[in-house]
């Protein structure tokens, strides 16, 4: 006999992979805003957000009402607790997009100062590690989130050597300061995400092997 | 939801046992194809309440009811009405499943033979719809003959609520259905609830608070005879406006 609870789970399921997709689409569509200069991409990327913040006030409605009215224990309850967080996640992605979008808006008037080649690496690994993180999640599959965490790190070099790379322009033109400025703020806007996509990924493994990895604790036995 | 969509509705319902009031001015209305749960503290009146849902209490001495309880719009209390044709539309299932010492086959076809249902493949057909319902027929197809007290105790229990479909009622009435069940037989009634409430309208007591949140759309609070808060659900178990069901739900008091 299916039980009308795991219904619930999956309608909760279908929620988060709906939030992750307009997170991951506000992304790709402030990067493109960024490359291709267009300020009515990244004015549609900052209404849109709005999108996602209330699609975040229904999963948290949802997560209050499965757990008044299921009482989820063991890997329905770490199921529960993971899609709640990872909606928060997902909901700052949003934001972050908006950041992105901002600056977007302010670099579209002239020339950028310099061919942008490690931002839209930077963009495509961040898509990516959140594709493969909401995968994990939708599968239970926390072998994909090592996967994750490795291109963290990644993006953290890439974003130390775009911060580095700028830094130098600015040291030589002074005029390349506003315009480095929002560069470097395009780029830890990505870090960020990278950080919170990293996020999901722990709360799959904690999921999935109920094992604490973040704030690196790998070695956290498993509990109970 | 307005009385109008209401299958129950009852207004100012008093109910004495001699000198004690049971139920003091309940009024509320009971939507179709829904679940609504009673819950609160032994002595709250909640089984009085869905007894007098179909008329049980008159059978208690010195009972003394007074104010209306419509279904459908009808009365129930009215001196017209049928006690035996209502509560064929009101079925009751109890807290301890009762087969009748007969074969399986025998309990389900008791209520449409005593009806007037003779042909044998109109029975049969009965039967196996009413244990389907039930979801008990892939468990006992088999061996309908065998005595229906040689089950276990959820399959009883289910065993009981096939009987009780078997007479096409629009409403069930459960007073504590689970309350004598494991845990898996309880997860398979609080199923077959969820399902059942497509075709009826279902009434549920329990005791048992987590039960009435996982299984009913509507929860009623009842304390000291009274009808504390009526409410989705949902709202009661999150936000309820009276601070006695939160008290209540919260392990507080009671």
């Amino acid at each position: 006999m299916q039980r009308h609870f795991e219904y619930e789970l999956d309608g909760l399921k279908s929620n988060i992979i709906k939030i992750a997709s307009l997170a991951e689409e506000a992304i790709a569509q402030s990067i493109k805003a960024l490359l291709e200069q267009r300020k009515d991409i990244a004015e549609q990327v900052i209404a849109f957000d709005r999108q996602i913040d209330e699609y975040e006030i229904v999963i948290d409605n949802h997560v209050v009402d499965i757990l008044a009215l299921q009482q989820p224990v063991a890997i329905d309850l770490r199921f529960i607790l993971a899609a709640s967080k990872i909606n928060n996640d997902l909901e700052r992605i949003g934001d972050h997009a908006v950041n992105i979008a901002q600056s977007a808006v302010k670099l579209a008037d002239a020339p950028h100062i310099k061919p942008l080649v490690d931002i839209p690496i930077m963009a495509e690994t961040t898509k990516q590690m959140l594709r493969d993180a909401i995968d994990a999640f939708i599968h239970k599959d926390a072998q994909k989130c090592r996967a994750v965490l490795i291109n963290d790190d990644v993006i953290d070099n890439l974003n130390r050597k775009v911060v580095n790379d700028l830094v130098e322009i600015m040291r030589k033109d002074p005029g390349t300061i506003d315009k480095a400025l929002d560069l470097i703020r395009v780029s830890r806007n990505l870090e960020r995400v990278a950080d919170l996509t990293t996020n999901i990924a722990e709360q799959v493994i904690f999921m999935a092997e109920a094992r604490v990895v973040k704030h690196g604790t790998g070695l956290t036995a498993k509990q109970g | 939801m307005t009385q109008n969509d209401a299958k129950i509705v009852t207004r100012n319902l008093n109910l004495h046992y001699g000198d004690k009031q049971a139920l003091k001015n309940i009024s509320m209305s009971i939507p179709p194809n829904k679940v609504t749960a009673f819950i609160g503290p032994s002595g709250c009146g909640k089984s009085t309440y869905l007894r007098s849902l179909n008329r049980m209490n008159d059978l208690i001495d010195g009972v003394k009811i007074e104010g209306d309880v419509l279904i459908d719009d009808v009365n129930i209390y009215e001196k017209s009405v049928d006690v035996v044709e209502l509560r064929k539309r009101v079925g009751m299932i109890f807290q301890k499943s009762n087969p009748f010492p007969k074969s399986i086959y025998d309990n389900v076809a008791y209520g449409p033979r005593i009806n007037g249902v003779r042909e044998k493949s109109r029975l049969d057909e009965i039967v196996e719809r009413s244990l389907k319902r039930a979801a008990l027929w892939n468990e006992v197809k088999d061996d309908l003959k065998k005595s229906g007290l040689a089950l276990s105790g959820g399959q009883q229990q289910r065993l009981c609520i096939a009987r009780a479909l078997a007479v096409d009622p629009e409403i069930l009435l459960m007073d504590e259905p689970a309350s004598a069940l494991d845990p898996l037989a309880t997860a398979k009634i609080e199923e077959l609830i969820y399902e059942l409430k497509s075709k009826y309208t279902i009434v549920i007591v329990t005791h048992n608070m987590q039960q009435a949140a996982r299984v009913s759309d509507f929860t009623a609070f009842f304390y000291l005879g009274e009808l504390i808060e009526l409410d989705e659900t949902r709202k009661m178990f999150t936000t309820p406006e009276k601070k006695q069901t939160e008290e209540y739900i919260t392990g507080r008091f009671g």
